[in-house]
């Protein structure tokens, strides 16, 4: 069955590699460096919350949290066949690359779409 | 200048051992010899037992690749002077079967490219008083560089996946799949996607590209597995579309 | 003769080289391959950091203080400049091989691939300066 979702998940490996190229690098600059060095004027939390609920920006963050780690899970299972020659082990690596995805997806959709 | 540059070859003569080892050569180091004319140099006058596969001399015919210092390459078009001081060595073409010396078994390779076709599909052939197939040049740019390639095997030698899982079909085959497919007088792309989209096919590549910058005949084979991918992925979302005629 | 193409028929004296499973050390274009896979890590890493992140806003100001105190942590820091690098590196391999996938036409003629990567940063600076604006801004 899996092999039938070839195209699927290469497809969506693609959507999440374009999205982490496109947005990653501001998110992780800001996120990750810029507020937590206080570089620039932190937002405050009523600020972050009313933001966040805009229903356009829970789908953008669903996208931005969603794609890129079906992304991963794709790319990083092909480097454990490949770099590691653990293909003998595809049925483990599978369920766990893809699975940690789906939980996570999972969990982003629960927690946006019950944000308020 | 040196007088002389050392050759070192890897030679397997099975009848007497069970693994290749390397044999040192000096050879004159001229500004104009190709590192084939070193290996047809040593097969003439220094040692006559090297066995070695060598035809145009002039990179068309895909006959003399080797590994040079590593790298897969078309002996007849690297020059000494690129590999000055040396020593150079040459191996016989990588993930390759070693029949003897510097020559390969491509038996593989001739199964894998047969499978995809590499020929005009056609429902029905137009009569001959209806005349030739006619093509625009931007018709024939759709497909030409894939068209290029002399088979000379060295995208093969340059992908790992090749090493890995000999089953993959393999970067030549997938670029020639494809010169036939965006032919416009083919009318069989429908089906090398289903053979290309099984197991051995398109779908185990992982873009390393290292088949593009070794190919001598700039085919891009990387560009053409892409490109399938994409024309994969958007023919599977239109079979599982409800309203798809498929 | 049909034969399964990775299988030779009666020569057990070919010789087959093993692949070593330390295959993508033997050459620079093969590390830069791996290196350029293994940022799949990094980038996932983000995405649970991000998800981290919604969940502590969802959860109340305490908690989300508690993400941004964890952020501040040294520990945080060198992981989000491991990843900010990685990113980086991401962003620029994904702009060399993605728009091999298409072959862009302009009235006939092929697009120069140098025109492609050029719009792909563009475009990449256009989206993150809106994505700033409407974070950052107003």
């Amino acid at each position: 069955m899996l092999k039938k979702m070839t195209p699927l998940l290469w497809f969506l490996f693609s959507a999440g590699g374009t999205v982490a190229a496109l947005l990653f690098p501001l998110h992780v600059l800001v996120t990750g460096l810029l507020i937590p060095l206080g570089w620039i004027d932190v937002p405050g939390y009523d600020s972050m919350v009313s933001l966040v609920s805009h229903p356009l920006a829970r789908a953008y963050l669903f996208v931005l949290i969603s794609l890129p780690l079906f992304h991963g899970a794709h790319r990083f299972r092909y480097t454990l066949y490949d770099g590691l020659k653990l293909k003998h082990l595809h049925v483990p690596i599978v369920l766990i690359c893809y699975g940690s995805a789906l939980t996570g997806t999972a969990a982003a959709a629960f927690f946006l779409w019950n944000f308020s | 200048m040196a007088d002389t540059i050392t050759v070192s070859v890897s030679r397997y003569r099975p009848e007497q051992e069970s693994e290749p080892t390397f044999q040192d050569y000096d050879v004159p180091f001229r500004d104009d010899w190709a590192v084939l004319d070193a290996i047809n140099h040593i097969k003439d006058n220094i040692d006559g037992s090297l066995s070695h596969r060598w035809s145009c001399r002039m990179g068309v015919c895909g006959s003399c690749g080797m590994m040079v210092n590593g790298e897969p390459t078309l002996t007849c078009a690297a020059f000494l002077s690129q590999y000055a001081p040396g020593p150079i060595r040459i191996e016989p073409l990588r993930y390759f079967p070693v029949i003897r010396d510097l020559v390969v078994d491509i038996t593989s390779f001739m199964t894998k490219l047969k499978k995809v076709k590499p020929w005009i599909i056609r429902k029905e052939e137009k009569a001959l008083s209806e005349g030739e197939y006619r093509q625009s040049p931007d018709e024939l740019d759709a497909y030409k560089k894939y068209s290029m390639c002399i088979n000379c095997l060295l995208c093969y030698s340059a992908c790992p996946v090749i090493g890995l899982e000999p089953n993959f079909i393999g970067p030549a085959s997938i670029a020639l799949a494809q010169r036939y497919n965006l032919d416009s007088r083919d009318e069989g792309a429908l089906e090398r996607l289903s053979i290309l989209s099984q197991d051995d096919g398109m779908w185990q590549c992982t873009f390393v590209g290292e088949c593009s910058e070794v190919c001598p005949k700039d085919v891009d084979p990387a560009g053409a597995i892409q490109r399938y991918k994409l024309t994969g992925a958007a023919n599977w979302f239109e079979t599982i579309l409800p309203w798809s005629s498929k | 003769m049909t034969t399964e193409s990775g299988y030779t028929l009666y020569h057990p004296k070919w010789y087959r080289h093993p692949v070593s499973v330390w295959w993508w050390l033997s050459s620079w274009g093969y590390m830069k391959f791996v290196l350029r896979e293994l940022t799949s890590v990094p980038v996932a890493i983000f995405s649970l950091l991000t998800l981290w992140q919604v969940r502590s806003l969802a959860n109340g100001s305490e908690a989300y203080a508690r993400f941004e105190t964890w952020m501040s942590s040294p520990l945080a820091v060198v992981l989000n400049v491991l990843i900010f690098v990685a990113v980086l590196f991401h962003t620029q391999t994904w702009f060399l091989a993605a728009p091999k996938a298409m072959e862009v036409r302009l009235s006939g003629k092929r697009v120069p691939d140098i025109l492609i990567i050029v719009s792909n940063y563009i475009g990449w600076g256009v989206v993150s300066a809106v994505v700033a604006w409407f974070w950052l801004g107003r």
